[in-house]
């Protein structure tokens, strides 16, 4: 069967503007040759939920550097859950220091990038863990 | 003519035979420096040797001159810093008020001598801490502030008469700053007495740090009523400080963080000017800007000379302003945050002391020095601490605060600093043809052309082209453990409830009159800043304020460009 393109979301959920990572990413996952979609800034836990699931990608990757990801990133998860989604894979990046990873994983992040973090490094973490979905 | 005809010939010559000498020297034995790397960090190429050749055209009078006098490319201050040095100016902020204000009493106690306020989130956005969008974000990036009784713990204690305080805030600025007026008037402090700067540049956040709440054009409303107001009645606030910084931490180049600054300078007072029929010699003496200071030392130091010559040179001959101080571009600096590196996090502190030290060269009047620690968590005491020492460490023991613009004549920096006019120039007129910055803004230009630069940035530091110590060379494989500071979600808490307990305390009859009034002066185009403070006096809080801007004037959404 044919496999069609990785769909990835790139996200900022709550108040944060501090976009530049998350733009940068989303120019080198479309490079990449994954389907991007960038919600932009500001962005509800519900409203990136239902974005995915319309969207129906594989993978979202939230960006947070407020210091709000130990609520949001969670939020995120619990409401793809909501909407029986759970199989949609979530990764984090941002100021996110390394004493909340565990809880972060606990709450079904299942990857974390900081700074640092090279592109590079992401795109091969996201090709060895995502399975694309079959049409 | 800057040089005699002899002089020019004389450099030719031994030029000419220099460079015979380099060709020789790197045929036998190449560069061990890759000429990739022989840029900038905005990636402007640097020659391998400035001569008078390279200032051939410049002129002294018109290009240069003395400090206080036009073109001000040695700066403002005609004594300067022997009269004062810069303000230092730390930018600070986080969790309550309380605590806030005990950061402050330390940093005045410290030596800083002007106050800098950092805002969380739903402060900056418009919303109170208890509002759905807002969990989680409570006192983690900055102070949060709802209500007027906030407010007045924040400055408890500080002489607002004599203290400047600058306060970060863009679509809420017309709220914080109706609290600060009111906090002055309980103190029995007259606006007349006040002094400080309120970041009230909404463009750049358009462009670059989005933090928006209402579309363009009323947001530049809202700005010019800022500016109206503090004309008539507050004569020592700087109403809106038209900043660079947030373009260039966004990933902007040197070029681009002067032009876009410079054209929403321009496109602000097109505003006031027509908008408000101001003529623009009463206004334009309080804007003031805020530049970043990033770690290419020469490139810094060249786009601070160029951006007080472009901004006179608009303002006298543009906007036909006539007073002299009209023609003053007065900013304040903060070293680069994106400059600093989570690794090894201690080369931070000399990453700042060379950037502070550029923007000392380049004659800044008001400085921030970022902490070691700023890249991880909010700053801690200590971090903080040797951060303004650095300032004072420059201003105190480097005897560069001697003479006034010590680079000014040397053939590199006066070339860059012509370069950097030019191009800046060359984005200037760009955005002229498209019909100005909200235009530009509207297309997408500035927020693009950045895109790409960062994106450029992050491409060269990941093929080595672009070095950052710890980052992508000379890494260590262990880390020094930093103590984070932290806000605890205990802070988030608190104040939900002494919001929801000063709601229900205070007299909601007038509470709805005051914000019923504002509504009315939104819908018939008048200056809100009259009725801000009524309705903040009556203790509304920012988001009770902002939900009736949003309800008059609409909400922007981010289009997520990339």
């Amino acid at each position: 069967m044919a496999k069609r393109k990785l769909r990835v979301m790139v996200a900022k959920p709550g108040l944060d503007g501090h976009d530049r990572g998350a733009r940068i990413l989303a120019r080198y996952f479309r490079d990449a040759g994954y389907e991007v979609i960038y919600t932009g800034c500001h962005q509800t836990p519900e409203q990136i939920a239902a974005a995915a699931l319309q969207e129906d990608v594989d993978l979202v990757g939230l960006s947070c550097l407020s210091g709000a990801h130990r609520y949001l990133f969670p939020a995120v998860v619990k409401a793809l859950k909501a909407k029986n989604a759970e199989d949609i894979c979530v990764i984090g990046g941002g100021i996110i220091p390394e004493q909340d990873f565990p809880m972060l994983y606990k709450a079904g992040i299942k990857a974390i990038f900081t700074p640092g973090a090279t592109l590079e490094s992401i795109v091969e973490w996201i090709d060895k863990n995502i399975t694309i979905k079959e049409i | 003519m800057y040089f005699a005809t002899e002089v020019l010939e004389q450099s030719r010559e031994t030029r000419e035979k220099w460079e015979d000498e380099v060709r020789r020297a790197i045929a036998k034995k190449a560069d061990k420096k890759p000429e990739a790397l022989c840029s900038t960090v905005s990636s402007l190429p640097i020659k391998r040797l400035y001569t008078p050749e390279d200032i051939e055209g410049l002129d002294f009078a018109r290009d240069i001159g003395a400090p206080g006098q036009f073109p001000f490319t040695r700066g403002n201050q005609i004594t300067g810093y022997r009269g004062r040095y810069w303000t230092f100016r730390m930018f600070s902020g986080m969790g309550s008020a309380l605590t806030t204000n005990e950061r402050w009493h330390m940093l005045l106690r410290e030596g800083q001598t002007g106050l800098s306020t950092a805002f969380d989130y739903p402060t900056l956005m418009g919303y109170d801490t208890d509002s759905p969008k807002a969990r989680g974000e409570c006192g983690k990036c900055g102070v949060a502030i709802d209500t007027l009784e906030d407010f007045l713990k924040l400055v408890e204690g500080i002489p607002l008469n004599r203290v400047t305080t600058s306060m970060t805030i863009n679509p809420p600025a017309t709220v914080l700053w109706a609290m600060y007026c009111a906090a002055a008037e309980i103190k029995g402090v007259p606006l007349s007495q006040i002094g400080g700067t309120i970041q009230n540049d909404m463009l750049k956040e358009f462009i670059a740090q989005k933090t928006f709440m209402c579309p363009p054009e009323p947001s530049i409303k809202l700005v010019s009523d800022t500016v109206e107001f503090g004309t008539r009645y507050v004569p020592r606030w700087n109403t809106i400080s038209i900043s660079g910084y947030h373009i260039r931490e966004a990933g902007a180049t040197a070029v681009q963080e002067l032009a876009f600054t410079l054209r929403d300078g321009m496109e602000y007072v097109e505003d006031v000017r027509n908008r408000k029929k101001i003529d623009v010699d009463e206004f334009a003496p309080r804007l003031s800007f805020f530049f970043n200071s990033h770690i290419d030392f020469f490139e810094e130091i060249a786009k601070f000379r160029a951006a007080r010559r472009i901004w006179a040179q608009v303002m006298r001959d543009r906007y036909k302003a006539k007073n002299p101080r009209s023609w003053w571009m007065r900013f304040h600096t903060q070293t680069a945050g994106c400059s600093l590196t989570a690794q090894q996090p201690y080369n931070n502190i000399i990453r700042t002391a060379l950037e502070a030290l550029s923007a000392v060269l380049g004659g800044t009047q008001s400085l921030h020095t970022n902490s070691l620690d700023e890249v991880l968590c909010l700053p801690s005491d200590h971090a903080v601490q040797i951060a303004l020492r650095t300032q004072q460490i420059i201003a105190e023991e480097t005897g560069v605060t001697n003479t006034i613009d010590p680079l000014a004549g040397s053939y590199f920096v006066e070339a860059l600093t012509n370069e950097m006019e030019r191009q800046a120039w060359d984005y200037i007129q760009k955005i002229d043809e498209m019909g100005g910055m909200i235009a530009a803004i509207e297309k997408g230009y500035p927020q693009l052309e950045i895109a790409d630069a960062a994106y450029n940035y992050q491409r060269q530091l990941e093929e080595g082209e672009k070095v950052m110590v710890g980052v992508n060379k000379y890494e260590s494989a262990e880390e020094p453990t930093i103590k984070l500071v932290e806000i605890d979600d205990k802070v988030e808490k608190q104040q939900i409830a002494n919001l929801k307990a000063l709601r229900r305390r205070r007299d909601n009859k007038a509470l709805k009159a005051a914000l019923e009034n504002l509504k009315s002066a939104c819908q018939k185009g008048e200056n809100v800043m009259p009725y801000c403070i009524e309705a903040v006096k009556s203790l509304a809080s920012v988001q009770e304020i902002c939900d009736v801007y949003r309800e008059v004037y609409g909400e922007y959404r981010d289009p997520g460009l990339f």
